[in-house]
């Protein structure tokens, strides 16, 4: 079933929860809610369930105006961030519920009703806990568990509050496809809550990227990822470095660094470069178009991966930039800790002072033209 | 841990577990089982028949009768009402919720005689709850019904005390889950959170029972004390002591004693067995 929001918003006493917002999810679609803690992603996925209501605004199930409609008509799954499993009751008992207090004439038989439970507990493979009780089963159990029962209904809307918020990093991981691959099974419409970017950008078909009660950004990850329309979506998708930067004598500068841009005008301003952290070189001199000097304060392997972070020299910058690359690139270039090092973004962002908000893409190093690059 | 000698040894961050326990030991046997054993020593100097002639005296077997019958009223009362008062005060926020939560203690804190004398003046004919009541036909003051009024005072904090903070504890989570899966109010209130209350309900009306077993200061004044009608069993035992038959007073307060201990622990073994299943233990 495909959900419209329209107009929605929030206030919960003087603090303005959500800004009217519009947004349309298609059927079978899996949408990630993306944002900070108090970004207003909780009190949407809640409206768009009945458990609140909206201050304003309306809400479509298909074509059906549910903006009024309570709770228990609405039929949404909805899977709690604690689980909210009912404690006093069995593994089975919990899975059952849906279907018990249903209408007595739209019930099914007791005999129908246990067969539809052992089914739902056989697709969340934990068909041998039925006689458990919620207390005796591990996190990623009970968000199997409060899954099933969520999907005992047979609902068309299932959402699901920081679903994996509570668990291990392995048991998400393992959570996430499964939950991936019960919803392209399933084909319902999926709308989840989450501050891991991570998780958003793997099991989401778009993205909703939101901040105090706005929606900053809708769409795919790739796009997302590749398109930030804003500093904050930039920001909260991945660490970011920043390069604040002031237009002087054809050089982006800040202190004794400088970069320099492409020959376009509206480049030729203060603003603010951001350069993602695989997305930059390292050097022991500078060049012409790039001269970022930096100290090494630690290389921390991650992984796969290795991380080298490093402290500005010679100018400002608010935090440590970070740099990600492999251990083999890491070994190659024969780094240590100290080390005076040069950067070369690869690719970088630049948030105009005087612009609409969008980032500009550039890519380094480039050629002017009537110019030679050189290393200085 | 420490291992020591290839033993393991229990480093504790607080020391004294054996003090403490001692001390408590010490206390418990001081105030609680001493004036207990004492009991039980003074009805030991009876033969089974003169004890069982005490006991089984025809007075003092309607004053059990009575006691427990305006307990079990005043008790379930209280259940249904310290429920209400517990859940106004937990779910909901008024302006005085603050002094209400006080009130609620002060039948702990008023001296029980007072409570009794309050209430049967309010209650009397004459008084002001009294004469309305009158008007309906309904005689409170001096009849067992004032004796469950006295109970239902003096112990309807034991319920609220024990079920709010089990109701502040139990999260919305747990309602809305069913309200999602189209659970009606009615059936989220009877299947999850009654289910949830249930062992601190309990616990709190036997508790308010057995407290209403035992209370003398607040009733005698209301109950009016009529042999066979209204007198209740601690009076039956006053009256004993009054005699100095200490013997046949410590019979009749053993027969409470028993009743309260054998409840308490059956009340308690049920609800460890409820709470094991609920906490996963």
């Amino acid at each position: 079933m495909s959900i419209r929001l329209s107009n929605i918003s929030k206030k919960f006493g003087p603090f303005q929860a959500l800004s009217p917002l519009d947004l349309d999810i298609e059927e079978g679609e899996m949408i990630g809610l993306l944002g900070p803690s108090g970004s207003g992603k909780t009190t949407l996925l809640r409206i768009i369930a009945g458990l609140e209501g909206a201050d304003s605004g309306q809400l479509y199930f298909g074509d059906r105006d549910v903006t009024q409609v309570h709770v228990r008509e609405r039929h949404v799954g909805f899977v709690f961030q604690n689980y909210a499993l009912f404690r006093h009751m069995t593994v089975a008992e919990n899975v059952a519920f849906g279907l018990q207090v249903m209408p007595r004439k739209q019930r099914p038989t007791a005999a129908e009703i246990h067969k539809r439970v052992s089914q739902l507990l056989d697709t969340v493979q934990l068909g041998h806990l039925e006689q458990r009780y919620p207390e005796q089963l591990s996190g990623g159990q009970k968000q199997r568990i409060a899954l099933a029962r969520a999907l005992a209904t047979q609902p068309e809307v299932l959402l699901l509050d920081e679903p994996f918020g509570a668990l291990d990093a392995k048991v998400r991981k393992e959570l996430r496809r499964w939950l991936r691959s019960l919803h392209d099974e399933l084909k319902f419409t999926s709308v989840f809550v989450t501050h891991d970017q991570d998780e958003a950008l793997e099991l989401s078909d778009r993205v909703v990227v939101m901040s105090n009660g706005h929606i900053e950004q809708v769409n795919t990850p790739a796009a997302l990822y590749a398109q930030p329309n804003s500093r904050f979506v930039f920001d909260f998708l991945g660490n970011v470095n920043v390069f604040a930067a002031e237009w002087q004598q054809s050089h982006w500068r800040n202190g004794a660094a400088f970069l320099v841009p492409p020959a376009q005008p509206q480049l030729q301003q203060n603003g603010a470069v951001y350069v993602r952290s695989h997305e930059l070189a390292l050097s022991d001199k500078p060049n012409s178009q790039a001269n970022l000097p930096f100290e090494i304060v630690s290389i921390t392997p991650i992984g796969a991966e290795v991380r080298v972070e490093l402290a500005a020299r010679g100018w400002r910058s608010e935090q440590l930039w970070e740099a990600k690359f492999t251990h083999h690139q890491l070994q190659a270039m024969g780094l240590k800790r100290g080390n005076l090092v040069f950067v070369t973004p690869q690719t970088g962002y630049f948030f105009a002072e005087q612009g609409d908000g969008t980032a500009t893409r550039l890519n380094w190093p480039f050629l002017p033209p009537g110019s030679i690059v050189f290393d200085i | 841990m420490i291992l020591t000698n290839g033993r393991l040894r229990h480093k504790r961050v607080l020391p004294g577990f054996s003090i403490s326990l001692g001390v408590s030991l010490l206390f418990v046997s001081l105030i609680l089982l001493l004036p207990t054993t004492g009991l039980i020593m003074q009805t030991s100097a009876m033969s089974w028949s003169e004890y069982w002639g005490v006991i089984a005296d025809p007075r003092v077997v309607a004053s059990y009768r009575v006691t427990l019958l305006s307990a079990l009223a005043a008790s379930i009362f209280n259940g249904l009402f310290g429920l209400l008062l517990a859940w106004v005060l937990v779910r909901y926020e008024f302006p005085g919720k603050r002094l209400l939560d006080a009130l609620v203690d002060l039948p702990f804190a008023l001296p029980t005689a007072v409570a009794g004398i309050t209430l049967a003046t309010l209650y009397a004919e004459n008084g002001q709850i009294g004469s309305l009541l009158a008007h309906l036909g309904i005689k409170a003051a001096y009849s067992p019904l004032g004796i469950v009024v006295a109970m239902v005072f003096t112990s309807i904090p034991f319920v609220v005390r024990t079920v709010q903070p089990v109701l502040e504890e139990l999260s919305h989570d747990e309602e809305e889950a069913g309200m999602t899966l189209g659970a009606s109010d009615r059936a989220v209130f009877w299947r999850i959170i009654l289910p949830s209350l249930w062992p601190a309900l309990l616990v709190g009306t036997a508790l308010s029972f057995t407290r209403s077993l035992g209370e003398f200061g607040a009733v005698i004044f209301i109950a009016g004390n009529m042999p066979y009608i209204s007198e209740i069993t601690s009076l039956m035992i006053f009256v004993k002591l009054q005699e100095f038959d200490f013997a046949g007073a410590s019979a009749i307060a053993s027969v409470v004693l028993l009743t309260s201990l054998l409840l308490l622990l059956l009340i308690n073994l049920w609800q460890a067995r409820y709470l094991r299943r609920i906490r996963g233990r």
